[in-house]
């Protein structure tokens, strides 16, 4: 009778097997470690800010005295900022994505767009801060604005946006492409019909990335004139008298929460250091979020859609 | 849309005696078809007759372009750039060129069904996956639709199955019920011809087995043009088959005739499995 080889513990099986070990170990290792810092920094702001935290510091607007002083200006200007660049931002993304991936013939130009679009999100985000500033600021005179503020910041995400939309569609297998058209439908029909609900999970964690991104932006927003003292809020939107809704807010000057925490973070005490903190725990909980909304949309989704 | 051909009057009789025995009533012909990705050359010079109201099953080994062929009947490599047709692929009674530059490819595919190898079932409800068809071409009655979809399901051999949960999603279906459901799919739209793609390569035997059953009962009211790998299957469920070798039309005949006294070497080797 044969002896059967005693492949478990020979060397060479042994060794194959611990460098599998080896990497899961250092992975793990690697991704606590990433992990870990991230709980640190937000203990350390918490630590310094939470004291500073409470219904009065998120309902004042900034002062001199350090006690007095809260974030009212700055998360609404955030906020609204964040709604333009929303409103402007998506749209244009997705459908210069869309175009890409469905519709633009291939050849060089559409390979120099690509190539512009892809080099595009490494740009620093100052740069887009210098073009609004020559361009929405000066050129189209919009001013130092919240509407300037949030297309500055769309633009940043545009990129972003635009290759996280062709890389959903391309997740779309062609057969789902074919049986659509072979019963009959249109480009237009597959698109809306099949194409962009089934991407629409990929789009959002794309919109959200951007959207993560652009929430904390500082230089930019600087670059193009935002106020680090604003002790009045937007026009509302909505009116008293007809037509109701009023677009004033646009046009106002604004601050944002990155600039608000720069601000005070450059000042002398220890007081404003706190301010800043809290300013940033709160920052970071707009951004946690925004992007729990995301994930559970994306969820929400993805359950309905198996291939 | 194009009007529904009435299917007693107008059908297409052969004009010229061919040199194969073809069937006595045309659904289309193809006549000298090529066709070429970019440079290379996929199909040369096929004719080919499809009765109407027939099966017509196209083997051949892998690569031999039977899938390319059937995908020129519906305009489908119309979607990807650098392919290109010669000569012409007759539709009956009309006598209309599917492969014309003035055909539109859209009025192609809406008289032309198409059920494709692996099931692709749309992520949406088994109702939706159904009405789908009739929704592009602008219906959206609710009681229209009701009818339709009912009416394609039972033609499918589906409707007993799925008739409690249409609301449910096409991907909960088993394999066998998905490739049923996009049979249902595409005769939602009452089309004159069915193009299969080896609709049951990816299904288990009492699968197939319901496919080709079902096959056979729709080739009354619908004309069929299938692709299958399986020989066993041409031979059980086709009126007429042809046998395709790289590119080229080798034999065609009535089933039984090719099966059992193939007139080609080739198609014998083939059809007895000494190669392929």
């Amino acid at each position: 009778m044969a002896v059967r080889p005693d492949l478990t513990h020979s060397g060479e099986l042994l060794r194959r097997k611990l460098l599998e070990r080896l990497f899961v170990v250092l992975g793990l290792g690697t991704l606590s470690l990433a992990v870990l810092v991230l709980l640190l920094l937000f203990g350390q702001l918490l630590l310094d800010g939470l004291s500073r935290i409470d219904w009065r510091f998120l309902t004042s607007f900034p002062s001199r005295r350090a006690a007095d002083a809260g974030i009212l200006s700055a998360w609404v200007g955030t906020g609204l900022i964040m709604l333009v660049t929303i409103i402007a931002g998506v749209p244009i993304g997705v459908a210069a994505g869309l175009y890409l991936e469905e519709y633009s013939p291939r050849n060089r130009m559409t390979e120099l767009i690509e190539i512009t679009v892809t080099n595009l999100a490494g740009v620093p985000s100052i740069i887009y801060g210098l073009l609004a500033l020559g361009a929405f600021v000066y050129l189209f005179g919009m001013g130092e604005s919240i509407l300037t503020a949030g297309l500055t910041l769309a633009l940043l995400i545009l990129p972003v946006v635009i290759v996280a939309t062709r890389e959903a569609i391309r997740a779309i297998p062609v057969q789902i492409r074919e049986a659509a058209y072979a019963l009959g439908a249109t480009k237009w029909q597959t698109v809306t019909d099949h194409v962009l609900p089934y991407s629409m999970a990929g789009i959002m964690t794309g919109v959200i990335m951007g959207l993560s991104r652009a929430i904390g932006e500082t230089a930019p927003i600087i670059t193009i004139g935002a106020l680090t003292f604003i002790a009045f809020l937007p026009p509302a939107p909505i009116t008293a008298e007809p037509p109701f809704v009023s677009f004033e807010w646009l046009n106002s000057a604004f601050t944002a929460m990155p600039i608000q925490m720069f601000s005070w973070v450059s000042r002398p005490g220890e007081d404003f250091l706190s301010n800043a903190a809290a300013a940033g725990v709160i920052l970071m909980v707009m951004t946690l979020m925004m992007n729990g909304a995301a994930i559970y949309l994306r969820y929400r989704m993805r359950k309905r859609i198996t291939w | 849309m194009p009007a529904q051909a009435p299917e007693t009057s107008g059908v297409g009789v052969m004009t010229e005696p061919s040199l194969l025995t073809g069937p006595a009533t045309l659904k289309a012909e193809a006549r000298n078809l090529s066709f070429s990705y970019g440079a290379a050359r996929a199909l040369r010079n096929i004719t080919l007759p499809v009765g109407q109201h027939q099966i017509t099953a196209l083997i051949g080994p892998s690569g031999c372009g039977k899938s390319t062929f059937l995908r020129c009947f519906n305009r489908m490599h119309d979607l990807y750039v650098g392919n290109g047709y010669q000569g012409e692929i007759t539709l009956y009674p009309d006598q209309c060129n599917i492969l014309s530059r003035e055909m539109d490819p859209i009025e192609v595919r809406m008289r032309i069904g198409m059920v494709f190898q692996k099931p692709n079932p749309f992520p949406k409800s088994i109702y939706e996956n159904v009405a789908y068809g009739l929704r592009v071409r602008g219906l959206n009655s609710r009681a229209l639709l009701d009818e339709a979809v009912e009416r394609a399901l039972r033609g499918a051999a589906l409707w007993d199955e799925v008739k409690d949960r249409l609301e449910q999603s096409g991907a909960s279906l088993s394999g066998g019920q998905q490739q049923r459901l996009c049979i249902a799919r595409a005769l939602a739209t009452d089309p004159e011809m069915l193009l299969l793609d080896e609709p049951t390569s990816a299904l288990d035997p009492i699968a197939t087995a319901s496919v080709e059953e079902l096959l056979l009962t729709l080739k009354q009211t619908v004309t069929i043009l299938i692709v299958t790998h399986n020989m066993q299957q041409a031979a059980r469920v086709s009126d007429w088959t042809a046998f395709m070798y790289l590119g080229e039309l080798i034999e065609f005949g009535p089933t039984k005739t090719l099966f059992t006294t193939p007139s080609n070497k080739q198609t014998e080797d083939y059809i007895t499995g000494r190669f392929g």
